[in-house]
């Protein structure tokens, strides 16, 4: 049986607007195995963000338990959070969140600069091997604004990559990416998947959902479905099946 | 993150605004060189103030005549007239710590030289002057006490006399010349001395002995003023009070009287000329540190603006593993960055404004050390207590806010 690398149970969140209590999510509960590709579905107010940021660490529930690799994190504090993220989280966001006028390996190498246990040459070595698994080992002296958005995303990939992360935890990643691109994107994501990678991936919309081996659906701060995907679609063979071209 | 990584993020980070970095760092930049320009200036006329005032004999002891008002009512400066050969002869006998002492009973007048006349002053004095004043003879000799006791006359001329009188260079040794019209032997020269602290040509003097002067020139039985020196810088306190002791015996002046002359040592006048230069180099600081503490804002100012900028790489630093202190340090060296480079150009442009001060304005310059490490202390300091709170504040971000910040 393979490992469990996330496990929650009956997590609640409430934020405090003024005078209402808004409460997010009202007990969620699921576990995620290593290996798994999970895609987390829901509507805009279904707590989907909320969820997020519990899951990549960036808050904590009100009430709850939530286990990642193991490790309690409801007792622990903002810079041991912090530590978690840095080993353990690997964050693919929407609008890619490169860091300007920084080259694509040096973006890469960004997370590791936030761990002392590693020296200089094995940060660079690491990023090029993130990079070369991205399929960008030709871009790594470019800067953001030089890159299309897949390649962007690919960089951020590389990033989420590079400090060997138990979970890759993506936050609408094709959202800004045309149909072609996207399904790049989700093909290189299957692909890391395949190698192992545990991932869980935030998305509204259902296509992308069917390349995943599972769906978790929220609706109204609760689980709402949670199903295997029976026939899950291979993105390498959606890609082919789009037209060649775009021209018209 | 270590500290080499945040040094090199600062330096990129400043790299990408250089123009700005530069407007912030300008603030700092003006502020380092004018204190370091303004300390130059205050320290070195300081330092020439001392060492022209210990040039003219750093024992010695100026008796003045002060009015006694006799009558009721106060007397012209000029007009006082309360010290006499007397007062010489007692000091010289009475007072231990007293090396040497002599009158001075001076005149203006026109000095005389074939074609050649300039108008002077004649400072008639005893043998020991020199030693008091610290005078040297370039050539010739100094009249002895048969000059004095003889009234003969007989001179030593200054630089700037001999320059007036004798300008075509011949030698003044041997020469007659005439002092208000009363001829006298020049039978030596003084090495040049140069302006005083005062501004004062200390070359344009002649000396003869103060019999010669006082019986042929003033016709006068008092003197101008009396010098004394203490036998050394230490035993001049006790040679003032036996100064002032012995001269209050001789002019019969009772307890609780005014005394109707008044001593002034140099070690007095030393710390009343730097205790004015003191107080300029103060004020002058204070200035030039303003202006550094505006620089400071700057910076703050500009951190601010920085740290809103970037608010969205605060976040996703803070989401990849950067704790608060890594974003703290990192805003914290930036600033400190500014403030440092900014220090250095300053420190160079103040060497260099002082230099050009020194070379066009001939104002007498001292830059000392502890002025550049200070302003670069007070440089860093600057830097840590502006860049803090700018700091401080990207590192209390909430990453969550700051991720999904426009």
């Amino acid at each position: 049986m393979s490992k469990t690398i996330l496990h929650i149970e009956d997590i609640k969140r409430e934020f405090v607007m003024g005078s209402e209590i808004v409460r997010a999510l009202k007990g969620v509960s699921f576990t995620v195995k290593e290996g798994e590709f999970v895609t987390i579905m829901g509507s805009s107010g279904s707590g989907k963000t909320t969820l997020l940021n519990i899951l990549g660490c960036l808050d904590k529930p009100s009430s709850g338990k939530y286990l990642l690799d193991e490790v309690d994190i409801m007792h622990l504090d903002r810079n041991e959070l912090a530590r978690l993220r840095n080993t353990k989280i690997g964050f693919v966001f929407q609008s890619y969140n490169l860091l300007p006028r920084t080259t694509a390996l040096e973006n890469v190498e960004l997370p590791l600069f936030y761990n002392s246990a590693i020296s200089s040459e094995e940060r660079r070595e690491r990023a090029l091997k993130a990079l070369h698994s991205v399929k960008l080992d030709d871009r790594a002296d470019h800067t953001p604004n030089q890159l299309s958005g897949g390649q962007q995303q690919r960089v951020a990939i590389a990033r989420a990559l590079v400090n060997n992360p138990v979970m890759i935890l993506a936050d609408e990643a094709t959202g800004n990416l045309d149909t072609r691109t996207s399904y790049e994107i989700m093909s290189l994501i299957q692909e890391l998947n395949a190698n192992g990678k545990t991932i869980v991936f935030v998305t509204h919309e259902p296509d992308i959902a069917s390349f995943s081996s599972r769906t978790i659906t929220l609706r109204d701060g609760r689980v709402q479905k949670d199903t295997m995907n029976q026939n899950k679609r291979v993105a390498k063979e959606a890609l082919e099946s789009l037209p060649v071209s775009d021209d018209y | 993150m270590s500290i080499f990584n945040l040094i090199k993020l600062a330096l990129r980070a400043l790299q990408r605004n250089k123009l700005r970095a530069f407007l912030t760092m300008l603030g700092i930049i003006i502020g380092v060189a004018a204190v370091i320009a303004m300390m130059a200036i205050g320290q070195g006329s300081k330092e020439s103030i001392q060492s022209s005032l210990s040039s003219m004999g750093s024992n010695m002891i100026t008796i003045f005549p002060q009015s006694n008002i006799p009558g009721g009512a106060r007397m012209g400066g000029s007009s006082f007239q309360t010290l006499t050969l007397a007062d010489v002869a007692a000091i010289k006998k009475g007072a231990a710590d007293v090396r040497n002492v002599s009158p001075l009973a001076s005149s203006s007048g026109q000095s005389i030289k074939g074609a050649n006349n300039w108008p002077t002053q004649i400072q008639g004095v005893d043998t020991g002057y020199l030693e008091i004043r610290q005078l040297k003879i370039k050539d010739g000799i100094m009249f002895s006490e048969s000059d004095i006791a003889s009234s003969a006359k007989v001179c030593i001329l200054g630089q700037t006399v001999i320059n007036n009188l004798f300008p075509d260079g011949e030698d003044p040794i041997g020469q007659v010349i005439r002092f208000n019209k009363i001829p006298m032997q020049v039978i030596g020269t003084l090495v040049p001395k140069g302006a005083s602290s005062f501004g004062q040509d200390q070359d344009d003097v002649i000396l003869a002995p103060y019999t010669t002067v006082m019986k042929r020139i003033t016709a006068n039985i008092y003197v101008q003023q009396i010098y004394a020196s203490a036998t050394s810088e230490s035993t001049s306190d006790n040679a003032t009070k036996e100064i002032t002791t012995i001269l209050e015996q001789t002019h019969r002046i009772r307890a609780g009287e005014e005394d109707d002359f008044q001593l002034r040592t140099q070690a007095e006048l030393m710390s009343t000329m730097s205790s004015t230069s003191t107080m300029l180099t103060v004020l002058l600081t204070s200035i030039a540190g303003i202006s550094l503490l505006i620089g400071g804002i700057g910076i703050m100012n500009i951190m601010y603006v920085s740290v809103t900028e970037r608010t969205r790489e605060i976040g996703l630093r803070m989401s990849i593993g950067a704790r608060s202190v890594d974003i703290l340090m990192q805003f914290l060296i930036e600033a400190i960055m500014i403030s440092i480079t900014g220090g250095l150009i300053g420190v160079v442009l103040g060497l260099i404004s002082s230099q050009l001060i020194k070379t066009w304005a001939h104002w007498p310059i001292l830059i000392s050390e502890s002025s550049i490490v200070l302003s670069f202390l007070v440089c860093g300091i600057t830097g840590i207590f502006f860049g803090y709170y700018p700091a401080q504040k990207a590192s209390r971000l909430d990453p969550i806010e700051a991720l999904r910040y426009e």
